[in-house]
């Protein structure tokens, strides 16, 4: 019987991807472990390998084909007699991944979804843009931008050097360094070992030194072992020395939940950073953020937590086109003006703070979309301002409620617009509890659409 | 490499020896003072005394050279004091004053100063180490030929950051001079009771890293093996250990009652390896000088530190606003 060779997911947070090379033709006899095919992911190249033995009885996808979803049958393996023809596509899987029957698919097209993943519409005005009327925009994803931004610093400045695990020969973990060994060479593009603790404290102590550091944390939740560097020794030491020493360098890597990963990989640590003097705290949503706000970071004179996030890094939205495009620190970015509620979020929970937006707005509701984009300082005034005009406050982020972001907007906006308030401030969070791996609780856990929706039924008194 | 005996006959010049006497003697004068002044209540907080140790810190900066760095953890007084730091405004800051060098808002255990490249006085046991290594980073990256010299204790060796240390400065040949001041006590607790290995420095083996253990109460003995670490070091072939044997006579901080120990082999070790006393056999055996040479010397030192305590009692406390200076730069 022909078995069907699918798309495979070769990482957690892989829906599609680019199938870069058949390493095999149809006719040919592959054994369990033949590499057939190379994939690209977001994230790497990778060999993709038989399991079953046959003959490659047709090919259905061809190479050179962006955007193929997981799950996609991209070749169908004959046993010997038996031929490709007698291969049906549709019958042969009970769950399609998408509408289109992929047997129909010509090996040569383009799914009209491009590799990378659309961000939510852009509102019909950005108030205060971060940069001048009628500059050109160019499509760029998070990673992209991110790599841009700090390629660009390092260009401006000699003392610029990054370092983390796998930053450069594999290029990144999450790709996010991608090509700039080969600009900058090993001096300033640094492989590490697997030792956070021991490089966080090498990278503050070359801060102090004269550097300007970029320390890559693999994701945030391994920052956990070197926070001892990043909280006493970066943080600390510019007032323990009277204005003496300080340590300008930047911490970033991805924060919060990816996919599938669990409870130790899946954290947001947005609310820990921001409660430290001496830090600041950026954790931007959008590419030109994303880009703006890295450059500001390298530049300032200060420790720099830069929380990306693993999901939004395939994202691709509009950066403007500028030789030096920077968006300074405490400055929150209106993403959508309403007039019923102000929705506050950043980084990640932008998405569901945008989504609800869109679907209020069926429903005859007018909120108003607050990126904070940096958490420390941040931008209380703008929310202020918003609630004094809407009356009404849901905060949405997808860290834990206690001694959340949202817990501490709340206890400001009660302080300094109790007045303005018709209805109790709602705080969206992710819940109270380990990440769990299974699929439907995943989902259950993480912060919702529908629940900052709710939410904002709630204050509205709808 | 053994450990190696201290030098019998010193091929040493009569200054540099009185130098050395006169810089321990400036250690020992001023920790006394500041035992005095915590026990005024002028000094708070925790503070952490280096008499006995004085050879140590005079010996190396003997073998550093200008612009080379210097860092260590909370046990800082005799470090600052060594690398030509004034002395009024080490004490001020230890009596949190607005004179301090750090304008009052680190204290005893965090203080810095740039210009004399002393980057800290830490407060967390073994932090400090990585960061030394980070300013040997900084060093080698601009490639100005500077050694940085990280001090910690017997009891910091037992961190992980400190092996985690140790495999990137040999990895990427940090101009790191490591300096392990054993002085037998990781706070309460003896070496033996703590530590697995009896000779630290050889753990740098396992990282080929060089080193050898040291007369910590023989300052000519610390000086000529901090000649050798930073001859290594400068010469780009990595960093170097340098255990230092030596002893604390005080408590681990000054609210430490020291009952982990006999008064006896404190005394012992006071009456019959003490540094300064064993320089001052040196000059006036050597007929380096008289009696009333040192005496004068003895005089000078402790107007100094009378001196100091003054200051540090004077300066005002830092202005309320200071409060919220310094956070960010």
């Amino acid at each position: 019987m022909a078995t069907e060779i699918l798309m495979p997911a070769l990482s957690p947070t892989m829906e599609e991807g680019t199938l870069a090379k058949w390493l095999v033709k149809e006719g040919d006899t592959v054994n369990s472990g033949d590499i057939l095919a190379e994939i690209e992911t977001d994230k790497a190249t990778m060999e993709f390998e038989a399991v079953d033995e046959g003959t490659v009885g047709k090919i259905l996808i061809g190479e050179g084909t962006e955007g193929v979803k997981v799950n996609t049958p991209i070749a169908v393996l004959v046993e010997d007699g038996e031929s490709a023809d007698d291969y049906e596509a549709s019958s042969a899987r009970e769950e399609a991944p998408s509408g289109e029957a992929p047997a129909e698919k010509a090996p040569t097209d383009k799914p009209a979804a491009a590799a990378p993943e659309k961000a939510p519409a852009m509102p019909a005005k950005v108030l205060e843009p971060d940069y001048p009327e009628g500059t050109e925009m160019v499509q760029t994803t998070v990673r992209e931008a991110l790599r841009d931004a700090m390629a660009e610093e390092m260009r401006r400045d000699e003392d610029v050097f990054l370092m983390g695990e796998e930053v450069a020969e594999y290029q990144g973990a999450y790709k996010v360094s991608q090509g700039l060994l080969d600009e900058f060479g090993s001096k300033r593009v640094i492989d590490t070992p697997i030792t956070e603790h021991g490089f966080a404290g090498i990278a503050t102590g070359a801060a102090f030194g004269g550097l300007r550091p970029i320390v890559e944390f693999m994701t945030f939740n391994f920052a956990m072992q070197a926070i001892d560097h990043i909280i006493n020794s970066a943080a600390k030491t510019l007032y323990m020395s009277g204005g003496q020493l300080g340590a300008p360098m930047v911490f970033r890597g991805p924060n919060g939940a990816a996919a599938r990963v669990a409870a130790q990989h899946s954290q947001d640590y947005a609310a820990w950073y921001m409660q430290i003097p001496g830090l600041k705290v950026a954790m931007p949503y959008s590419a030109a953020d994303a880009k703006g706000l890295m450059k500001t970071a390298i530049r300032d004179n200060n420790p720099v937590i830069f929380l990306e996030n693993e999901i939004l890094y395939g994202r691709a939205f509009d950066v403007p086109k500028l030789d030096d495009f920077t968006i300074p620190f405490g400055k929150a970015r209106i993403w959508r003006e309403g007039s019923d509620v102000t929705i506050v979020s950043f980084g990640i929970g932008m998405q569901y703070a945008l989504e609800a937006a869109d679907k209020l707005a069926q429903d005859g509701i007018s909120a108003e979309v607050i990126d904070l984009r940096t958490l420390r300082p941040m931008d209380l005034p703008t929310v202020i301002e918003s609630v004094k005009k809407t009356n009404r406050l849901v905060t949405v982020e997808e860290g834990w409620p206690q001694g959340s972001v949202g817990s501490y907007i709340a206890s400001e906006v009660m302080q300094q617009a109790f007045d303005y308030l018709d209805a109790p401030v709602v705080t969206c969070t992710g819940k109270d509890v380990p990440m769990p791996y299974a699929a439907n609780l995943e989902r259950h856990a993480l912060i919702t659409t529908d629940e900052v929706v709710e939410a904002v039924k709630q204050v509205t008194y709808r | 490499m053994a450990a190696r005996k201290s030098v019998k006959k010193p091929n040493v010049s009569a200054e540099e020896l009185t130098k050395h006497y006169r810089e321990m003697l400036l250690i020992r004068r001023f920790e006394e003072k500041s035992g005095q002044l915590y026990g005024m209540g002028l000094i708070g907080g925790f503070c952490h005394l280096y008499i006995g140790q004085e050879a140590v810190v005079v010996g190396l900066e003997a073998a550093a050279e200008e612009g080379d760095k210097r860092v260590t953890s909370y046990r800082d007084h005799g470090h600052m004091l060594a690398c030509g730091m004034d002395p009024d405004g080490v004490m001020a800051e230890l009596t949190g004053r607005e004179g301090g060098y750090s304008k009052g808002k680190g204290g005893s255990m965090h203080m810095f100063s740039k210009e004399k490249h002393f980057y800290g006085g830490h407060g967390i046991v073994g932090a400090q180490v990585p960061i030394g290594a980070g300013l040997a980073f900084a060093d080698k990256y601009k490639g100005n030929g500077r050694v940085t010299f990280t001090y910690f204790g017997d009891g910091a060796a037992n961190q992980g950051q400190v092996y985690e240390t140790f495999n990137m400065a040999a990895l990427w040949k940090l101009p790191v001079v490591f300096v392990i001041e054993n002085n037998q006590y990781a706070m309460g607790t003896a070496q033996q009771r703590s530590t697995s290995s009896a000779e630290i420095w050889e753990r740098g083996k396992a990282f080929g890293i060089p080193g050898e253990a040291v007369d910590g109460m023989n300052v000519l003995s610390v000086k000529e093996a901090g000649e050798r670490a930073v001859a290594h070091c400068r010469s780009g072939d990595g960093p170097y250990i340098l255990e230092v044997k030596t002893y604390r006579y005080r408590g681990h901080s000054m609210s430490d009652p020291a009952k982990y120990r006999t008064r006896e082999e404190v005394q012992k070790m006071r009456e019959e390896r003490d540094p300064i006393e064993q320089v001052r056999e040196m000059l006036l055996t050597g007929g380096h000088a008289s009696e009333e040479d040192l005496k004068a010397i003895d005089k000078e030192i402790k107007e100094i530190v009378s001196k100091s305590a003054e200051f540090a009692k004077e300066s005002p406390e830092p202005a309320l606003d200071e409060l919220w200076t310094d956070i960010y730069a």
